[in-house]
Order: structure tokens, then sequence, then C-alpha cells
């Protein structure tokens, strides 16, 4: 009798054994299946039981968790929602995340690496888990001037600290609220949501990072730059400026923006009256190769995350004579986002080095202890210190006689440039100002685009471009 | 019986009787769920009130009664099974207190009235089955008196399974027809129903094992029992088939049927009726598919619970969902979604604990049912008598069995069948059940090992000892 006992006892712990290893196979191996499975409500649930750290811009939450008292115990509140929308993204439970709430989520729902103190903390004393807090780098008066200026049309606003990289103003128009996006009410949240990705004007993109546009003129810049690099040229050295340039190897003439022939005139002079013909005949004296490589080295060609990831300009592949004749203006196949070319003429503030751009400047933790700060990394020397200050004196030029007078502030030396660019036959022009400020000792670099907003870069930009700059130097 | 070395009785020392080791574990297990309560109460945010202390003192003065039942009306009981039962429903309680909480919460938020915490319940219960052990001892002065009682318990075990039957008092509570109703209160009759029949197949087997020995025809080697012996397997199976047909309830005719095999096993040494059972089983099993629709929806759950992922397979694809999100870890007390599986607090119990516990938690209270069945086990080896080592090893099988069929149901290894979990799961019945079957199972425990007082002659002395 012992020994059936002994077997039932054999059988019993097999039936055991049986139920442990089914268990191990569920809670284990099939436990990401099980996760991600439609209809599994935990995910969304847990997301949303944890206070997600703040967003901050200086002291002030621009995006923070409050309790909602409801299933999903904390949901997102945005505080100028609009104006920061294209850095802080949005977070929603329908359609994910963007932006900064997607780039640094790790740290914003608490499972990076860095809050792994924190979360031992959060673990012993019961409480529940936290978010960190992610700082932007972003100037808040000069995010409202940007925002400001912008409303009504559509475009982007991208500020850089020269020295740095460090972004102080990403805004945009048309923009979107998140706040809506991020309602516990995802039927109302569906209805917003399609009404923005039917929206013609695009308001989700995020135009300072992602939109791409034909530069025009404000690119002359960087055929400058490339003049000056070549040891060719020097601000002084005489450049044709026609009233007419025919494109080599066709039919085609062009022209510039103001009627007559100025005959031989100064590079400096052919900047600050922004002449086209003249940097068409510079693009291919320099030939595209020596256009690219000045190009790429001021961040064209390279996709900056900062941390999301934003658009990488473009140089064409492989121009022929008459193409990058007109590459030599901004024309054809350039295109560049409204960051890029802001790091453009941060480069040439920074004496000639261009720096990576970033937004976020701090991570901390919950109880806002920095845990880490951001150390600025240079990209690339994109042209010699000395004939970086040439530059600058030929751009302080284009705004104190030149094209671009709107960038005027008084007391302080601008140096800036104007880009009115083409786009379709038949759409309004593309405006472009670019500028930076004060000359001898930049704080800051802006570049404003205005898409389809007809008139010139100088007038409709120029504005924007001025009281943005004006918001960092406190003027 | 004494088949291996015997050993005079006299020659042994009195054997220690334990007791202080069942008081350090007592003391632990107090220790490992006041600790779970403390968490509970400070990760739900419920914070530690003066509730919770008189919840936590009624707890320890409990698992003081039932101690001191032991100490002094059975001093010689094994010291493991009590301090294993006592934690188990002490997490138990903890659970269905965690529980009450989300359901408190989910109340709230839908500005419905606070439904009354199911805790409280179970706590009475949970005094009364303790109180129920003493009793036991105090009724149960020797378990071989409950031999005479063997066709009352026969008499009484059927009663009590047919009661939900009976009109007016029936309660057909989630498809199932297994409880009764006498003014607010519901009871669970199959639960005594349990201990009734153990206690009659023990006694009747005691009496047939001999003429249920015998040998008339081999099958692959394995002996076969006699066709007029076949009388008993075939009740128990028409008795297992009637639970299903009448009360729905698939999980209570699995215990009863393979309680029945394995007395019968036990009883007669012999493989055959395991063979004859599994046969019958299976004819069984077939006969219910395809006669009963609620068998058939349970069978194509456990196929593809996903089929019908918010309908009939909603409760197993919920648990399961709750098994993966506790992972390896789990997500701690009161930091989980136990609540979002009917039954969390019931039938599915062991999945709230998969969840907040996770796989290292849920293995860990496996293992205190193992050792609960282990030390019943060894308890059945160790009595000296027949009665007692059937009584003991159809005790063990029942909580054994009991426990492989919701654990292999929650975690879909064989379909749902919808049981409760031994001390763990909400609902009175089950847990006095359970209490008064610990309390038989350390009777006889305190019978083997208690010292004969008179040594009659040196032939009676010589017994078989088992140190426990």
């Amino acid at each position: 009798m012992t020994r059936s006992i002994i077997r039932v006892s054999a059988v019993m712990a097999i039936l055991m054994l049986a139920v442990i290893a089914n268990i191990t196979y569920v809670q284990v191996f099939k436990a990401d299946e099980y996760r991600n499975a439609s209809g599994n409500a935990r995910a969304i649930l847990q997301e949303y039981s944890r206070e997600r750290g703040p967003i901050l811009v200086g002291r002030q939450a621009v995006a923070k968790s409050v309790e909602t008292g409801g299933d999903l115990k904390y949901q997102r509140e945005y505080t100028s929602p609009e104006q920061y929308a294209p850095a802080t993204g949005f977070y929603s439970q329908v359609y994910g995340a963007t932006g900064i709430e997607r780039a640094e989520n790790s740290v914003l729902s608490g499972t990076d690496d860095r809050l792994l103190f924190d979360r031992l903390q959060q673990l012993f004393a019961g409480r529940d888990p936290q978010g960190g807090a992610v700082t932007l780098g972003i100037n808040a008066s000069a995010q409202a001037a940007a925002y400001t200026g912008l409303a009504g049309r559509k475009g982007a606003v991208a500020a850089i600290a020269p020295k740095t990289g460090q972004i102080l103003a990403l805004a945009q128009s048309p923009s979107f609220d998140p706040n809506k996006l991020a309602s516990n009410n995802s039927k109302e949240v569906t209805r917003y949501y399609n009404s923005l990705i039917d929206d013609p004007n695009q308001p989700l993109l995020n135009r300072p990072l992602v939109s791409t546009n034909p530069p025009g003129s404000v690119f002359k810049v960087v055929t400058a730059a490339a003049a000056l690099e070549s040891g060719r040229f020097n601000p002084q050295s005489s450049v044709p400026c026609p009233a007419k340039y025919r494109l080599p190897g066709t039919s085609t003439d062009i022209g510039n923006a103001f009627s007559g022939d100025l005959g031989n005139i100064s590079l400096t002079e052919a900047l600050t009256v922004s002449c086209n013909t003249a940097f068409a005949w510079l693009a291919n004296q320099l030939g595209d190769d020596a256009m690219r490589a000045q190009a790429d080295a001021f961040g064209f060609g390279t996709s900056f995350e900062v941390p999301m990831p934003a658009a990488a300009g473009r140089y064409p592949e492989n121009p022929d004579a008459a193409q990058t004749a007109i590459t030599g203006y901004g024309q054809g196949d350039v295109q560049t986002t409204a960051l890029n070319m802001a790091q453009v003429a941060a480069a040439i503030a920074n004496s000639g080095l261009t720096m990576a751009p970033y937004l976020v400047t701090e991570i901390s933790g919950p109880d806002l202890k920095v845990l880490d700060t951001t150390t600025p990394e240079s990209f690339q020397q994109a042209m010699s210190a000395d004939n970086a200050r040439d530059l600058t004196a030929m751009m302080v030029s284009v705004v104190q006689s030149g094209t671009g007078s709107n960038g005027q502030i008084p007391g302080v030396r601008v140096a800036g440039k104007t880009g009115t660019a083409e786009t379709t036959e038949g759409a309004a022009n593309t405006t472009w100002f670019i500028a930076f400020a004060p000359a001898d000792n930049p704080e800051v670099a802006v570049a404003v685009v205005l898409e389809e907003g007809g008139g010139g870069g100088n007038s409709n930009s120029g504005p924007i471009a001025r009281s943005v700059m004006e918001a960092i130097l406190g003027r | 019986m004494a088949t291996s070395t015997a050993t005079p009785r006299e020659m042994t020392s009195v054997q220690p009787t334990r007791r202080n080791t069942e008081l350090g574990l007592m003391i632990l297990a107090f220790i490992i769920g006041g600790y779970a309560m403390f968490n509970t109460a400070l990760a739900s945010g419920e914070g530690i009130d003066s509730e919770l202390w008189i919840a936590l003192a009624v707890l320890a003065g409990v698992g003081l009664v039932g101690h001191l039942s032991v100490r002094f009306l059975a001093p010689y009981a094994e010291p493991i099974m009590l301090p294993t039962a006592y934690l188990l429903n002490f997490l138990g309680l903890v659970m269905i207190y965690r529980l009450d909480i989300a359901e408190a919460q989910r109340a709230q938020e839908n500005a419905s009235p606070e439904p009354t915490p199911a805790v409280l319940g179970q706590l009475t219960w949970t005094i009364v089955g303790i109180l129920l052990v003493a009793l036991v001892f105090l009724i149960v002065r020797d378990h071989r008196k409950l031999q005479r009682y063997t066709y009352i318990s026969l008499f009484l075990g059927v009663i009590l399974l047919l009661l939900p039957l009976a009109p007016g008092i029936g309660e057909t509570i989630n498809g199932a027809t297994l409880w009764i109703r006498i003014g607010s209160l519901t009871f669970q009759p199959a639960e005594l129903a349990k201990i009734a029949l153990t206690i009659f197949l023990a006694g009747y087997l005691v009496t047939k094992r001999e003429s249920l020995k015998v040998v008339k025809s081999k099958f692959l080697g394995v002996p076969l029992p006699r066709g007029r012996d076949l009388g008993p397997l075939l009740a128990g199976w028409l008795l297992a088939m009637a639970i299903i047909a009448f009360e729905s309830e698939i999980g209570t005719a699995v215990i009863f049927f393979g309680l029945f095999i394995t007395l019968l096993y036990v009883a007669t040494q012999r493989r055959g009726w395991v063979l004859l059972g599994l046969l019958f089983a299976a004819v069984g099993a077939v006969f219910a598919y395809l006669a009963f629709s609620h068998v058939r929806v349970r069978f194509e759950i456990w196929l593809d619970p996903f089929a019908d992922a918010d309908g009939t397979g909603f409760q197993v694809v919920q648990s399961l969902f709750g098994l993966a999100n506790g992972g390896l870890l789990g997500t701690g007390w009161a930091q989980g979604y136990p609540q979002l599986v009917p039954f969390a607090n019931s039938d599915f119990i062991l999945a709230s604990f998969g969840e907040e516990l996770g796989l290292t938690g849920l293995i860990a209270i496996l293992l205190l049912f193992a050792i609960l069945v282990q030390r019943g086990l060894r308890t059945a080896v160790a009595c000296r008598d027949v009665f007692g080592r059937l009584l003991a090893t159809g005790l063990a099988t029942v909580f054994g069995l009991q426990v492989f069929v919701v654990a292999a149901g929650v975690t879909k290894l064989i379909p749902m069948t919808g049981l409760t979990t031994p001390f763990m799961s909400a609902g009175g019945s089950a847990l006095v059940a359970n209490w008064i079957m610990i309390g038989i199972l350390l009777r006889i425990s305190d019978v083997t090992r208690r010292p004969d007082p008179v040594v009659t002659s040196p032939e009676d002395a010589l017994t078989q000892v088992v140190r426990l």
C-alpha cells in the first residue's frame, strides 16, 4: 500500500510540474505576444497609470501629467500647446507619440537607465513609478516671438545658439493642439486627428525640422562661403553682375530681381544687392563638387537627431553646368529646412564651426535633480575663421545697406540674408530670412521660412527674424 | 502491513511533538502574510488604517487559536500542514482585499455605490474554519471512529450533491447549479460532499478491497478486475456524469472521479483499476462533449480562446493577459490589473497572483500546495490503519487534483472548468470544507505519531514507524 501511495504522490508531482512548465511558457515565452495582443487593455492602462515626467522650458512645464481620477489615471496637459507643439509633439493613447514625447519617452516614462536609482527608491517606498523631467533649451520669449510672428501664415522658424547648437526657438504655423490628442476621450481624439490629417496645410508636419523648401537667395551665403574657401575670391574680388546670364549649354537666360546691368562689382556688393547672375556665374566657377562640399559642411546631407530626426538638406547629385549655375542662388534641386538654414547662419557666426543642433539641455529625476546635461558637439569646420569673419561682414552689409533692411536692430550689428524662392509655376514665392546677432559676438542665429508667403524675404520674413533676435538679446 | 523493517515501539523514545517548529512556521507565515498586507495597503494608496491593524490582530489571533488547538488537542500532529494552509489562507485574504480596493475604485469612477468588501466575509469564514479545526479535534478523538459512519457519509454526500437541484433552495450562479440559498446565505454543498464521500470511499474500500483485488484476466500485462466488481466504478462514473449533466460542473465531476480511481488503486494496488478508470473517463469525456453544449464550449475555448476573445473566451484570454503582464517577477501587490479578469478573487485568483507576484510568486504558491499534498500523503504512508491511510490519501488527492484542475485551467493547459483554489478563493463553503479536511489530516497524523499508552504484547507492538 505504501508503494501505491508513493505512486500517487509521484503522479501529483508530475501534474504539478506540468502546471509549472505551462505557467513558465505563458508568463515567459508567450508573454510578449500576449502583452501586445489586441484587446489587451493593460498596456494602455499601465502607461497612463504612471505619472509621466514633465517637459520643461526654463523652469516652466510646457507638458505635464495631471491626474484624471478616471480609469486612465493620468492625462497629458500642455501649456501653450500650439506654440510648443513642434518641440513637444503629442502623447496620445490612440496615435502614440511624436516629438520629444516620443524621442525622450524612456526618460519621461521613467524606464531610462539614468533613472534606475529613482526607480529603486520608488520601488522600496512602494510609491507609484514616476517619470523623469526633460528640459529643453528653448528660450520662452524667442519661442513666443516666433510663434506670434508666424500667426496666420504658413511657415517655420528655427533659432540656434551659434556657439553650442542649442535650439532656442522651434515654431511653426499652422500648428496643432496636442491637448486634444492627449484626451482620454478616444472618439474626440480620432475626430481631431482626422481633421488634422485632412487639412491641406498639414499642421501635423513638423515644419521647422522636416519641411524642405528651395532656399533661394539665402543659399547665396553658402555659395559665397565656397567662393571664399576656394581661395580664389575675397570680399573685394570682382564678379560680373549682368542683367542677364545665359545658363551654360542652354538658350535660357536668367535675370535679377532688379533691372539693369551692374557690370563688375565686388563679391560683397553682389551679396548685398543679391545679384542672381553673379552667383550663377560663381557656382559654375566653383563647380558642383565644391558647392556640395560646402553645403554638406554646413550640415546639408545630414539628418540630425535633435533628438527627433530632422530632415537632411539636399544639394543635387549630378547637376549639369546649367543646373549648377542656378544652385548658386538656391534654386534648382536645392532643398533645405528652417533648422538647416539656421545652422548655416550659426556656423558663419561661430567662426565657421558647424555645431550639431539639440533641443534637450538637461535630464532630471522626478525630484528635478539633474542627472545628465547635454554637452555641445561640433559637427564640422565649414570654413576658416578668417573667411567666416569676412562673410559676416558681407552679411552685415546686406542688413545695413542691402536687401535685408528689416533685420536691423538699433544698436546691434546684425548679419543676415534674404531669400525669395520660386517654387512651382504659378504658386506664391517662398520667402526666407536668415540672420545672426550681434555680428561680433553672436548669441542667436535664426532662419525664418514662409511657404507660399508671396512678397519678398525682407518684408515678410525679416520682421519675424528680427523679433526673435530681439527676444534673445533682450531688446 | 509492516513490510519494511519493524522497530519495536517501546525502543523508540517518545516522538517529539514538534509543536515549537509549528509555532515558528506559523510566525513566519504571519510575517509573510502581514508584509503582503502592508505592501498592498501602501502600494494601492489605501494606507495603513486602524481596520488593517484590526484585521492583522484577528489573523494573528486566528493563527494562535489554530496552533493552540493543535498543541492541546492533537499534540502529535505533524507541524507543516497547519502553517502552510494558514499562509495560503492569509495570502488569499490579501488578494481578495486588494481586489476589493480595485472594485471600490471602479465603483467610485462609475459613481455607483461602494460594493461590500468580499474580504470581510472571507475573514469571518477564516475564523469559522479555524474554529472548525478545533471542533474536529474535539469531536473526532480518533479518526478510526469515522469508519463507523461509512454509509451515513455516502447518504450525506449524495444528499449534499443533490441539494442544489432541490427547488426553492437551489441556485444557479454563472451557469453552474452548485449553490443552495438559505435566506441571504449561499452555500456550495459540493464542498462538504467532498469530505463525506472521501470518508465513505475510505470506509467502503477497507471492507471491499480484498474482493476488488481479485484478478481475472490481463490486458497488455496489466491485471484487470473481474466484471462483476465493476459496479462501484460504474456508480462513481454515473455520479460524475450526473454532476456534469444536471449541475454543469465539470471540475467537481473530475475531482470526484479522480478521487475514486486513486482510492481504488491505492486500496487494491491494481493498475487495472487505473486503466479502466481512464477508459471510463475517456468515454465520459466524449459522451459529455457530444451531449452537452456547455462542455463543447469549454473545449472550444481551450483550443483557441482568442477565436471569441470578447465572448466565450474572454475569461481565459484575460487570464492569459494578466499572467503575461506579470511575467517573471510580477507587477507587485496592487500594481497590476487582476481586476480585469472576471472572477479575479475566486475562480481566477491564481491568475491574479500570477500577475502581481509573477511566475516566481505563482510557483511559490503552487509549491505550498505541493507541500500540503505531500504532507498529506506522508501522513497516509505513516498511518498504521488501512482506513486512515485511505482517508488521508483521499483528502490529499482532493487538494492535489483541485489545485491541478484550477491552475491548469487558468493557464490553458486543460479546459477551464471553474473550480475554487483551496484556501485562497473567496467563498465560505470551500474555505470551511478545506479547513475541516486539514483538521482530519492533522488528527490522523496525531493518532499515528501518538505514543501508545500501553504495550500489550510484543506482537502487537511490532509496527512500522515512519518518521514524519
